[in-house]
């Protein structure tokens, strides 16, 4: 933490505009918290993979699509994995900053939000660098920025997550486990669940119940609005159409938006008024 | 031998100007409004047969005309010929006749009879060629006739159900017909084939049609090639016929639950090849197939590219390429009666070690989620995610849904289009 001890705040906190003060405050911690990010060597790597993997896929397929497709796997999977697991372990790990920050006159729920904009805002950089640049390059298509808005929205909302793990717990070890816990939940588990449940109940008509459980999962939320780009023509067909037609809609993208929303500002709102209140 | 040429000279000379001689004494009538003659009833009861009328621009309001003798109607500065939404513009009786240049506009509708802008009754070498046909209930219907030709045509309707709107060309029971060059949009059916045969359908364009592009009912060794099939209700449907060849046509965006590319029913002895489907939701619908061969036709973004139901049997699909379907194969049954042979999906994840481009592993082109999502429709809105792809996987191993015998054991490694270049 070389050169935390020169970051300078203003020392009156009940002066006229104080708002604005304590936004700054909260971009100033943000902006400390990027500059240490990117000193660490981890982000780098995870945007020069991003950048390998997404060039590669576009390089071997000849049709963009074909490359999108295998770009989707990432993002649905990696792009979460990486996300909790580094957020956890970075909010871990700045404990002792965060302690010395406590010690100044800020506002905890600053410290929390500067951590949490500064930890989001290094990660979706190297997203928007790794497959955004990529992406636009070579498919510079209404799919191709689908793919990176959803990437960019799944990139928040499980960094709120992982630091709703953070903070449930004190116990670096246990934090972790629970975010890996979260990240396998939605991603495979969900799925697998729903699936079951529906092959179970197959006799009923269940095509509402389960456009509202996609709501309940970030995960699926990124690769329905990936689906209607990439399997249009598929789901056209039969009782696909009522999907296409909902998830379509402008009521539908507004809705899984807003949904997406949710699943970003819900964690961190949790975890903010969990760490207001902690004993640290 | 000598002698034998200068006689055929001679004898091809004296045909021709005997030929001259009868053409010589051929008239031509004028039709215009505010002239002697303002009528294109009057001039076709004046006209000798073989005469032409020539119908110059304005607008023809002369209810149901027919023509029944060997004329060329032609016109000049595209006259209107109106049906008024009540009568059949144009009705066709004699073998020998050619109609060009005219606009056609408001057939009537009736249940009765199917009116036509341009309708043909039991009549031979009969050309229609480059009119303009708009809103009318059927736009050229060709009735028990042979050897006609209809070319260039422009039809367009805006029709909007099934029971109010017309087919755009319609043939019944027909025989060496030809019909090409079209462009039809906004009709019931684009071109509609029934009982007809030896017939040749080629380079038209076909689409925004209520519901089928091209509608084929027991009609046996045709040809289509060529022709454009574009957003269609249902795409094309070609059923109950033998010995059909259908090369080099585009079928897209024909989008839809009941929506094919092409559905084949109970089609035999057929013949497809360098076809194109992309983007629909189902590209080539097989059900009661026998004895067909597809072969290097490309499959683009489409939702199924082949569903072969299990009642066909003897096909073959070869050399077809394949690529990013979101299913490449899917069928009803563990039954499968058809060969798959050198083709290329772009899925396949094989290897090849002695380098012939052919893989050295099978390829199941059919994968679970197809058969699921057959069962159960809904199930789509899981596909991609990666407990699906782990349970495709685990399918792939070991293979208990999805039939085992369905499989491509010579896939290609590369494109066949790119092998060919």
């Amino acid at each position: 933490m070389k050169g935390l001890t020169a970051i300078e705040f203003p020392q009156s906190v009940s002066l006229p505009g104080e708002n604005i003060r304590a936004h700054k405050k909260m971009l100033k911690i943000a902006k400390y918290v990027v500059y240490d990010i990117l000193r660490n060597r981890f982000v780098l790597a995870y945007l020069v993979f991003l950048l390998v993997v997404s060039m590669s896929f576009f390089n071997m397929e000849s049709d963009p699509a074909k490359g999108m497709m295998s770009l989707l796997n990432i993002i649905l999977i990696v792009l979460p994995l990486v996300s909790t697991v580094f957020a956890t372990i970075h909010l871990y790990n700045s404990y002792e900053f965060m302690e010395l920050l406590l010690a100044q006159p800020l506002k905890r729920s600053d410290i929390f939000l500067g951590e949490y904009l500064g930890m989001a805002t290094s990660l979706c950089i190297a997203f928007g660098i790794g497959v955004g640049v990529p992406v636009l390059l070579y498919d510079g298509s209404m799919r191709g920025f689908t793919l990176v808005v959803c990437g960019l929205l799944l990139t928040l909302a499980f960094v709120s997550l992982a630091f709703l793990a953070a903070v449930l717990s004190r116990d670096k070890a246990r934090g972790i486990g629970l975010a890996l816990l979260l990240w396998f939940f939605c991603t495979i588990l969900y799925d697998g669940i729903v699936l079951m449940s529906m092959f179970a109940f197959s006799d009923y008509p269940l095509e509402k119940v389960i456009m509202g459980l996609a709501f309940l999962n970030p995960v699926d939320l990124a690769r329905i609005a990936m689906l209607l780009q990439l399997d249009a023509a598929a789901l056209m067909g039969y009782t696909g159409a009522l999907f296409q037609h909902f998830f379509g809609s402008a009521t539908g993208t507004g809705l899984s938006f807003l949904a997406m929303l949710v699943w970003i500002a819900g964690p961190l709102w949790l975890a903010v008024r969990i760490f207001r209140k902690k004993d640290i | 031998m000598t002698l034998n040429v200068k006689l055929m000279k001679n004898l091809t000379v004296l045909i021709c100007f005997i030929l001259c001689a009868w053409a010589a004494t051929a008239r031509t009538w004028v039709v215009a409004p505010g002239t002697a003659l303002s009528s294109i009833k009057a001039a076709i009861s004046q006209a000798r047969p073989f005469d032409t009328v020539l119908v110059r621009a304005g607008e023809y309001r002369e209810g149901s005309l027919t023509v029944d003798k060997p004329l060329t109607l032609r016109g000049a500065g595209w006259p209107v010929l109106d049906g008024e939404n009540k009568y059949q513009p144009l009705g066709i009786r004699s073998n020998y006749v050619s109609v060009s240049g005219f606009r056609v506009i408001r057939c009537g509708a009736q249940s009765m009879e199917d009116m036509a802008g341009i309708k043909v009754y039991n009549a031979r070498n009969v050309y229609i060629f480059n009119n303009d046909l708009e809103n009318n209930y059927f736009g050229i219907y060709l009735s028990a006739s042979k050897h006609c030709w209809v070319s260039g045509n422009r039809l367009k309707s805006i029709g909007t159900v099934e029971q109010t709107a017309g087919n755009g060309i319609h043939a019944w029971k027909c025989d060496s017909v030809s019909i090409t060059d079209n462009q039809i949009r906004g009709h019931r059916d684009g071109i509609y084939f029934e009982f007809v045969t030896n017939s040749f359908i080629a380079r038209n364009y076909s689409e925004a049609n209520i519901r089928y592009g091209l509608h084929f009912m027991f009609s046996h060794s045709d040809t289509y090639e060529h022709n454009t099939f574009i957003r269609n209700g249902s795409g094309v449907a070609v059923m109950y016929s033998r010995h059909v060849t259908m090369r080099h046509n585009t079928f897209a965006a024909n989008l839809g639950g009941a929506a094919y590319g092409i559905l084949l029913k109970d089609i035999q002895s057929s013949y497809m090849s360098d076809n194109e489907f992309i983007e629909n939701t189902v590209a080539v619908f097989m059900e009661g197939c026998t004895r067909s061969l597809l072969e290097r036709n490309v499959f683009r973004q489409n939702g199924w590219a082949l569903k072969v139901q299990a009642s066909c049997d003897n096909n073959t699909f070869r050399n077809n390429n394949f690529f990013a379907n979101t299913f490449d194969v899917a069928t009803n049954n563990q039954l499968v009666l058809n060969t798959f042979d050198k083709n290329y999906w772009d899925k396949y994840e094989g290897y090849d070690i002695n380098r012939d481009q052919i893989g050295d592993v099978p390829y199941h082109p059919v994968s679970l989620f197809a058969m699921v999502s057959d069962q159960m429709p809904y199930a789509m809105l899981f596909w991609r995610s990666f407990t699906v792809f782990l349970l495709d996987r685990a399918e792939k191993v070991i293979p208990s849904l999805s039939p085992d015998q369905l499989r491509d054991n010579t896939p290609l490694m590369k494109p066949y289009i790119a092998l060919l270049q």
